[in-house]
C-alpha cells in the first residue's frame, strides 16, 4: 500500500458552450463583418454608435437605420498588455483600445497590434486587420494596426 | 453556394474555467480512504451528527470535526431526479438517475449514480447498495462506485431518512 499523500490536488475544466442569439441588430453587424464591412447605427439623437446596437443608449427606443463607417479609426484610450494570457488572440504584447472609427461617434473596443508600448498613443491612427477567413464574429477584425510606421 | 449567404443569427460563446482543485485534508482523508474501497466520515463532537463526505467542521455546530467513522457501503435515497437532457462530454447516457443519498450511519447525503432500476419506479426512501469498480480500477475518486443499485429492503420513512445519530 502507497503512502498517504498530505494533500490532493488536480486540474479541473468546468465548460459552459453557449451559442448565443445575436438578435437582427448585432446579426446584421456579424454579418457585414464577414464581408468586411464595419456598420453602425444611427442613434436618436443622430449620432452614429459602433457597434450596432437594438437600443438607443439614452433615449431606449428601438434603433434600426443602419450606416457604413470606415475602416481605419482613432485610438481614444488604450491599456498594454505585457504578457497575453493564454486566452488572448494576440499572442504578443498588445493593447486593448477603445478605438473611433471614421464616421463614427462612439469608440469601439478591440485590440491594437502595434508592437511595442512606445508604439502606442492616445489620437493615434489605426486600421483594421482583417481576419483571413471571416466568419461573421467579431474576431474577423483580427486586430487594429498603426496606419503608419508601427511594427 | 450562392452569393447570398445566410445572415448571422448566433455567435458561438463558449466559456471554459480553468482551475486547481485542492481537496483539503477532509476531503483528502475521504479520498485517500475511498481508494482503499472504504467510505469514512466524520462526527461532529457536539451533535454527533455524521458526514460523509466530510468537509472537516460541522455547519451547523460550527466546530472541527476529527473522529472517523466508517458507514457502509449500502444507503437510502434522500431524492432523486431523471436526467433526461444529454450534457456534452457526459458519457452516460440519458435518461438515467442522479440521487442524494444518505449512507446507512450518516446523517447528510451525497450525490451519485443509480443504475440497475427502474427509472419509473425509483423512490424517496428506497435502499440501495454500492455497485464497486474491481478493485484494480479503484483511485481517489467516489466513481470507484460505479453506481447504487436498489436492494431488497423496506423503505425507510421520509421522516427517518438521515436522522440516525451514533450510526445504525
Amino acid at each position: 500500500m502507497s503512502a498517504e499523500p498530505e494533500m490532493l490536488s488536480q486540474p479541473f475544466e468546468l465548460g459552459f458552450t453557449y451559442t448565443r442569439s445575436t438578435g437582427p441588430i448585432v446579426g446584421r453587424f456579424l454579418t457585414e463583418l464577414r464581408d468586411r464591412k464595419i456598420v453602425g447605427i444611427k442613434g436618436t439623437d443622430g449620432r452614429v454608435i459602433v457597434p450596432a446596437v437594438e437600443y438607443d443608449p439614452v433615449s431606449a427606443e428601438a434603433l434600426g437605420e443602419f450606416i457604413d463607417v470606415g475602416q481605419t479609426g482613432v485610438v481614444k484610450t488604450w491599456c498594454w498588455v505585457k504578457e497575453p494570457r493564454h486566452h488572448h488572440l494576440i499572442k504578443k504584447p498588445f493593447a486593448w483600445a477603445l478605438i473611433q472609427l471614421e464616421g463614427a461617434d462612439t469608440p469601439m473596443l478591440h485590440m491594437v497590434d502595434a508592437g511595442d508600448e512606445a508604439n502606442m498613443t492616445t489620437g493615434m491612427a489605426v486600421k483594421v486587420r482583417w481576419a483571413d477567413e471571416p466568419r461573421g464574429h467579431i474576431t474577423d477584425i483580427a486586430c487594429f494596426e498603426p496606419v503608419s510606421g508601427g511594427e | 453556394m450562392s452569393e447570398e449567404r445566410e445572415m448571422i443569427t448566433g455567435m458561438e460563446a463558449p466559456i471554459y474555467l480553468q482551475y486547481n482543485f485542492t481537496a483539503g485534508s477532509a476531503s483528502t482523508r475521504f479520498l485517500a480512504q475511498i481508494k482503499q474501497g472504504k467510505i469514512v466520515g466524520q462526527r461532529c463532537p457536539c451533535c454527533k451528527n455524521v458526514y460523509v463526505p466530510p468537509r472537516g467542521s460541522c455547519a451547523a455546530c460550527g466546530v472541527a470535526t476529527t473522529e472517523e467513522v466508517t458507514v457502509k457501503d449500502k444507503a437510502t435515497v434522500q431524492s432523486f431526479t431523471i436526467v433526461y437532457i444529454p450534457i456534452p462530454n457526459n458519457p452516460i447516457k440519458p435518461p438515467y438517475i442522479i440521487a442524494n443519498l444518505v449512507a446507512d450511519g450518516a446523517n447528510n447525503s451525497f450525490i451519485h449514480l443509480m443504475s440497475e432500476c427502474v427509472n419509473e419506479e425509483v423512490h424517496i426512501g428506497q435502499r440501495v447498495k454500492a455497485v464497486w469498480k474491481p478493485e484494480q480500477e479503484w483511485d481517489y475518486a467516489m466513481d470507484n462506485i460505479k453506481y447504487w443499485a436498489p436492494i431488497d429492503e423496506p423503505d425507510v420513512p421520509v421522516d427517518q431518512i438521515g436522522k440516525t445519530i451514533g450510526g445504525q
